[in-house]
């Protein structure tokens, strides 16, 4: 019998992160905004395959990365929500529980697979003016290894992330109107493509949480609602 | 990955089945041995087309027995943007399928990225029928109208279901519950094709007034409390209610007509 190579763990991680970091790299980045009309996310996307969905009522997701990952845990997260929303109340559906069992599962991946997995989430939430204590919007930023921030304003996802997070730090200014906040997300995704190639209402995918909508506030913005908006 | 989900499918009601077993509505359970439970009864529900789709309404009573259970009871429920459930039966099966039905229709949805067809989500009503048989022999009927418009063909559409999951689709209207044969007899005289909303709306609120005056269990409109039947629009625009005045006002015309009617 052979003896197995002892590796640190130390090293183990760190090259199990490179590699995620890597593959997260390749793919195209993702913003999140707060805007006056709700929670707006963005991914720059010329394919019909979908990097940002509906989870529940007032709660989206964006990925990036390897799609069939986060694909997949996207479905988890709709039913995690659906079967909490079913067994509790339709308000007891929060985007933190979500996020944590993100954590929880990406954490677990990273530590006990082989490999880790190549994706990063957002998870954001808007507000409810009509339910006392859930006015205020939320962000959740669940990287591969597990580690979850939260964030106010704004949340960059992808291989740009730190560049477009400096970025959106100078620009983005609290309560913009949609088009404003849809622009500066176009800007900040153009800036990650470096100007190729061209980002416009053909090749973004745009979702829009929508405070003042009763029920499901998820939307998709059209292409013909994005030529509108952006003026192309 | 380490998720607490065996299932991959994009059915809510089999997931809950897979992985949460102890959230399924086990309704058989509850009505096995000699004597029956004795649990509140929906009554009458009707659908109807009219020239932009389909119109579904349902009075707001519910029985136990002689006595009345709840007067402002809901039975008729938007189950997605385009379509809607009517339920008649055994209240509590009834209206948790009405819930689960909507929840099923969101879940496919969210899960594919596209919202079923109509005749898809028909089909997946009389799947859940049938699921609720051994509840059904037990005497927990459960047997609802499902509408809806659909978008693909351009016109409203309607099916009636038995205890079994059998469905059926009718061509111009139907009614059920225990004052459905009445509500029926009372469309049949007055329906056409191309109805206008307001003369589908005054056919869909005599039908429940002739229900409830041949029927104990059914509720009329109850002017006193401010309680109105539920009627839905269901068209190229979505489900839209009537608003309580709206059924009101045509509710005074209809007695007006009458022979003794007073003017409203």
């Amino acid at each position: 019998m052979s003896m197995p190579f002892y590796v640190s763990p130390e090293q183990v991680m760190t090259e199990k992160a490179d590699y995620a970091r890597k593959g997260i790299a390749r793919g195209r980045s993702s913003v999140t905004l707060e805007c006056a009309e709700g929670v707006l996310l963005m991914a720059e996307n010329p394919s019909s395959l979908s990097k940002i969905g509906e989870i529940y009522d007032r709660i989206g997701f964006a990925g990036v990365g390897k799609f069939s990952e986060f694909d997949q845990l996207r479905k988890i997260g709709v039913r995690f929500a659906d079967v909490k929303g079913y067994a509790y109340s339709r308000d007891d559906v929060r985007a933190r529980a979500l996020a944590n069992a993100y954590s929880q599962a990406m954490g677990d991946v990273f530590t006990r697979e082989l490999k880790p997995l190549e994706v990063e989430v957002i998870v954001a939430e808007v507000g409810d003016d009509t339910l006392a204590g859930h006015e205020k919007n939320a962000i959740y930023r669940v990287q591969f290894d597990g580690s979850i921030s939260d964030h106010q304003g704004f949340c960059v996802i992808g291989g740009a992330a730190d560049e477009l997070t400096n970025f959106l730090k100078d620009q983005f200014r609290t309560g913009l109107p949609l088009r404003e906040a849809l622009q500066l997300g176009r800007t900040a995704l153009q800036r990650a493509a470096e100007g190729q190639p061209r980002v416009g209402p053909e090749n973004l995918e745009a979702c829009l949480l929508e405070r003042s909508r009763m029920g499901r506030k998820f939307h998709r913005l059209s292409a013909d609602v994005l030529r509108e908006l952006l003026g192309s | 990955m380490q998720v607490p989900s065996k299932y991959q499918g994009a059915s809510f009601t089999e997931l809950l089945a897979t992985d949460h077993r102890h959230l399924v509505p086990d309704l058989a359970r509850f009505s096995q041995g000699e004597a029956r439970l004795r649990v509140p009864e929906g009554t009458t529900v009707l659908a109807l087309k009219y020239a932009d789709g389909v119109i579904v309404a349902g009075d707001r009573l519910a029985t136990e027995g002689h006595r009345v259970a709840s007067r402002d009871v809901q039975k008729v429920y938007a189950t997605d943007q385009y379509s809607v459930i009517a339920i008649a039966g055994a209240a509590g099966p009834a209206i948790e399928m009405a819930r689960l039905m909507r929840i099923e229709l969101e879940h496919y949805e969210k899960i594919e990225g596209e919202a079923l067809e109509l005749d898809g989500k028909a089909n997946k009503l009389s799947q859940m029928i049938r699921a609720n048989l051994p509840a059904a022999m037990q005497g927990l009927v459960v047997v609802p109208l499902f509408a809806g418009y659909d978008r693909r063909r351009k016109q409203g559409r309607l099916w009636k279901f038995d205890v079994t999951g059998g469905r059926y689709e009718e061509t111009d209207f139907e009614a059920t519950g225990s004052g459905g044969l009445y509500a029926r007899e009372s469309i049949k005289k007055t329906h056409k094709a191309g109805l206008s909303r307001e003369h589908g709306l005054r056919i869909a609120v005599e039908a429940l007034v002739d229900a409830a005056d041949e029927d104990r269990a059914t509720g009329g409109i109850d002017v006193l409390r401010g309680i109105f039947p539920i009627v839905n629009f269901c068209s190229t625009s979505g489900v839209e209610r009537a608003a309580d005045a709206e059924i009101e006002q045509v509710y005074r015309q209809i007695l007006a007509a009458r022979p003794g009617g007073v003017q409203g």
